[in-house]
């Protein structure tokens, strides 16, 4: 469904990725990996148009995304979670993921979504009133998560989702995770925290100083000398 | 010595209304778009001479004039935001603050030099069958076209706040103010978002430039002054909260006309100067802003 063929982006004079090629089939959960700093964020940001490539294709169900509008790839059925969450601590949980449900096709089915979200994150319906800048750390992902639900996508990019939890927490959000992908919804990761990725994932990437250096399944790349060596010692 | 006291504290809080109205503008477009439009105090003083002239030409009321010169003020918004401000969207942060200052100065200088040429310095004043009417209460004397202007100013923010917190647009717009990257991702236009606050905020100067046509006076270079006025309040209110910076226009009027009352009228402009530094340095997040934000 979402094929990236040989991406080249910049920052103003600085190249962050370089000839990166990649593929996430229906029904997938696919991992992107690499340490800080490797071009994982800036993959993300050039397929939802936050950041344009300099040359390369992006294919997503026969659409050219690197010549649509950023607000306008949402409505093809791509949702990110970003780094961080990124919830508008302002507003209220409800309208955090009222939010989410922006666009015309995921406004019509709002309240579905909603009844959908708030199974899977049974905490959320608790919290729906409160300000979100009073949630936890492990609440706020799981509304930045909702919330990216909220819009119905077909592909969910999730960036850094274990960022700053405890790992009970981290293990409780890739359960969800794992869940939301068995609903039908094709889920593209990144993470730095490897070995869960790689032990959660069909099949990763590896990227480093934004260049893919190695691909597989999941289980392969954890017996991978250099993954296991760089990442898992 | 009570009863001009208070009566100077409720004409104090009378114009404090028009100062909160004034520097809402300012800010809504400042919180959603990092445009410091020092011009703001122009399109006031357009929407001022709006109503004037519509009320000398055509003797419609002044307060029925509002409507015409919100319209009148949104095209205006539009033009210039289409013209000038389109173009700075993209820079960064503090570049955009920067590049709009200085294209808020040029364009306040034209829009003077404009008013100036097109209806003369002379000061006007909107004076209807009851512009002296007063009611009096408790022994203050409340003027009746001053009294409607703090209702009319409180309606519209009222129902700024309604748009803001019930639409699905009014959420968009705060959805930018907190982050508009975020606000991409869900598939918000903020080029649209930017362009509607700047043209929202160029009609809530229209209404208070309206207000301040029939309650008080207008001239070309009015509008410097009332930039000022905002940019104080908005930094006595904070940032985001409409509430917030209303009450802010209220405490410098009130302020404003107790100093004059007690020391100079000299010192009335002076003491909202003095107002804004000691905020910055003592409570940056504004009386009513928490330090979160």
């Amino acid at each position: 469904m979402l094929k990236i063929e040989e991406i080249d982006a910049y920052y103003g004079d600085l190249q962050a990725l370089w000839g990166i090629s990649m593929q996430v089939n229906e029904g997938e959960l696919v991992a992107l990996v690499g340490p800080n700093g490797a071009g994982k964020t800036t993959t993300l940001r050039v397929i939802t148009g936050l950041l344009k490539p300099a040359s390369g294709d992006i294919h997503f169900y026969g659409h050219h995304l690197d010549k649509v509008a950023a607000h306008k790839i949402v409505e093809l059925g791509i949702s990110q979670v970003p780094e961080g969450g990124k919830i508008f601590t302002a507003m209220s949980v409800l309208e955090n993921l009222e939010l989410g449900a922006f666009v015309a096709s995921a406004r019509k089915v709002k309240d579905q979504s909603l009844q959908w979200v708030y199974e899977i994150f049974p905490r959320l319906e608790e919290r729906k009133n409160q300000r979100a800048g009073t949630l936890s750390g492990g609440e706020r992902q799981m509304l930045a998560i909702g919330r990216a639900l909220m819009s119905k996508p077909r592909l969910l990019l999730l960036d850094e989702p274990s960022f700053g939890l405890a790992p009970l927490l981290v293990e409780q959000i890739f359960a969800m995770i794992t869940e939301i992908n068995r609903q039908g919804v094709t889920v593209l990761l990144v993470e730095q925290n490897v070995r869960a990725a790689l032990e959660l994932a069909h099949r990763a990437y590896v990227i480093e100083n934004g260049r893919i250096v190695g691909q597989g399944t999941g289980d392969a790349l954890l017996s991978f000398e250099s993954v296991r060596s760089a990442y898992l010692a | 010595m009570l009863e001009p006291l208070v009566q100077n504290l409720a004409f104090g809080l009378l114009v404090g209304a028009l100062y909160g109205l004034a520097a809402v503008g300012l800010s809504l477009v400042f919180g959603v778009t990092k445009f410091l439009n020092v011009a703001h105090g122009e399109l006031l003083m357009f929407g001022g001479y709006a109503s004037f002239w519509i009320f000398t030409l055509l003797g419609i009321d002044p307060f029925l004039t509002l409507a015409s010169t919100i319209v009148f003020l949104l095209v205006i918004g539009l033009v210039l935001y289409k013209l000038l401000f389109a173009r700075m969207v993209k820079l960064t942060e503090s570049v955009k603050i920067q590049n709009t200052l200085l294209v808020g100065f040029g364009l306040s200088l034209i829009l003077q030099n404009l008013a100036l040429r097109l209806w003369t310095a002379d000061t006007r004043s909107i004076t209807t069958f009851y512009s002296g009417s007063v009611f009096t209460l408790l022994g203050v004397r409340f003027p009746i076209v001053r009294v409607a202007s703090l209702v009319i100013a409180l309606v519209t923010l009222l129902a700024l706040d309604m748009f803001l917190r019930r639409t699905y647009t009014g959420k968009a717009l705060r959805a930018t103010v907190e982050n508009w990257e975020a606000a991409t991702l869900m598939g918000i236009d903020i080029q649209r978002v930017y362009l509607l606050s700047f043209v929202l905020g160029a009609a809530l100067a229209g209404v208070a430039g309206c207000l301040v046509s029939v309650g008080y006076s207008i001239d070309p270079v009015m509008g410097m002054n009332w930039t000022l006025k905002g940019l104080i309040v908005m930094v006595l209110g904070g940032l985001g909260s409409i509430t917030g910076t209303f009450v802010g226009g209220l405490v410098l009027g009130v302020t404003e006309s107790a100093t004059g009352f007690f020391l100079s009228l000299t010192y009335r402009e002076v003491v909202g100067l003095v107002l804004f530094v000691l905020i910055l340095v003592f409570r940056p997040q504004g009386l009513f802003g928490t330090k979160e934000g």
